[in-house]
């Protein structure tokens, strides 16, 4: 059951990140180009709507469907691992179009170099496991 | 119902996505999709080489579901809800990206450029596309999320390092697209 209600959610996310052209590689040019409102629009009334979310889930308590305690972890304090992280991060979405969502969501539509992406990400991700030690955090 | 056909409005996405994450968080479950790609490491074996991949990955079943799910919803949106794949971005970027070879701006979802499958014959284009995948990659995980799990989950819970994460992102996208576009196109 849980199972499925997550298969859901996921179906959702794709037909969002589809619907939206969040997961267009033209919409992210154009958003870096500041020529247009609409990924502007998308992330921020998110945001927006996010951020009134979870403030009423930590103010009134609010219990997941389960019946269970909403955990939020704070994110570990450091500027460094988030500046070059995030730079590293941007220089890649920008050049790939995709971010770790919409790249699973490209495969569905059947362009299959995105594998080259998927995989590359996750050799990325290797990547950084095995230089973690080395690097600012 | 028509609108459903048509590319759904910031003020219908935005709101879309924000209920994805209130979903996730009513199940106990946090948005963040980057994580898949550590627990695909460690599916792969990677918890031999690193500590980092040491960890239950069973634990994030439900997460690789969702992405599946991303999978699906993808086919879904293109195949039945879909008559015009165009993105209408603005003429000027059609055209800006028109001077830089990408014809295709305007026309299509993505530069077939860079996506369609014949594409894979061009040795840059597949640089391109293993050389962007690794920036991502490890730069997620050096952040510690992507754009749902900083811009999304972590800037509605008003966490700093979610901020610093995202003007890292967008120093390094506007870099990419100011600077190094005119020299790698």
């Amino acid at each position: 059951m849980r199972t499925l209600t997550y298969l859901f959610i996921g179906i959702l996310f794709g037909i969002t990140m589809f619907k939206s052209e969040a997961a267009s590689w033209f919409r992210i040019y154009e958003m870096f180009k500041f020529e247009s409102f609409h990924m502007y629009g998308i992330i921020g009334s998110s945001l927006v709507i996010g951020i009134v979310i979870v403030q009423s889930i930590k103010r009134f308590n609010i219990k997941s469907f389960y019946g269970e305690r909403i955990h939020f972890s704070p994110k570990a304090k450091s500027f460094s691992r988030y500046m070059f992280g995030g730079i590293i991060f941007g220089l890649g979405w920008a050049l790939a179009g995709a971010c770790p969502g919409p790249m699973f969501t490209l495969v569905g539509v059947g362009y299959v170099p995105v594998l080259i992406v998927i995989i590359s990400s996750i050799l990325g991700t290797f990547l950084y496991g095995l230089l973690r030690d080395k690097l600012p955090h | 119902m028509n609108w459903i056909y048509e590319p759904w409005l910031w003020y219908v996405s935005g709101p879309m996505i924000a209920l994805i994450m209130f979903l996730l968080l009513m199940v106990g479950k946090n948005f963040g999709m980057s994580a898949n790609l550590r627990t695909m490491c460690t599916i792969c074996g990677a918890d031999k080489k690193a500590d980092f991949f040491k960890f239950d990955w069973k634990s994030q079943k439900w997460n690789l579901i969702v992405i599946l799910g991303a999978v699906i919803g993808g086919f879904i949106g293109s195949h039945f809800l879909t008559t015009d794949m165009a993105v209408a971005i603005n003429p000027k970027t059609i055209s800006d990206l028109n001077e830089l070879g990408f014809n295709s701006a305007g026309k299509s979802y993505v530069p077939n450029e860079l996506f369609e499958t014949e594409s894979l014959l061009n040795l840059k284009t597949i640089l391109i596309l293993v050389i962007g995948g690794l920036l991502v990659g490890f730069g997620a995980r050096y952040a510690g999320g992507c754009t749902s799990g900083h811009a999304i989950s972590g800037l509605s819970d008003l966490q700093l390092p979610s901020l610093i994460a995202v003007i890292g992102f967008f120093i390094g996208g506007l870099a990419m697209i100011h600077f190094l576009f005119p020299l790698i196109f």
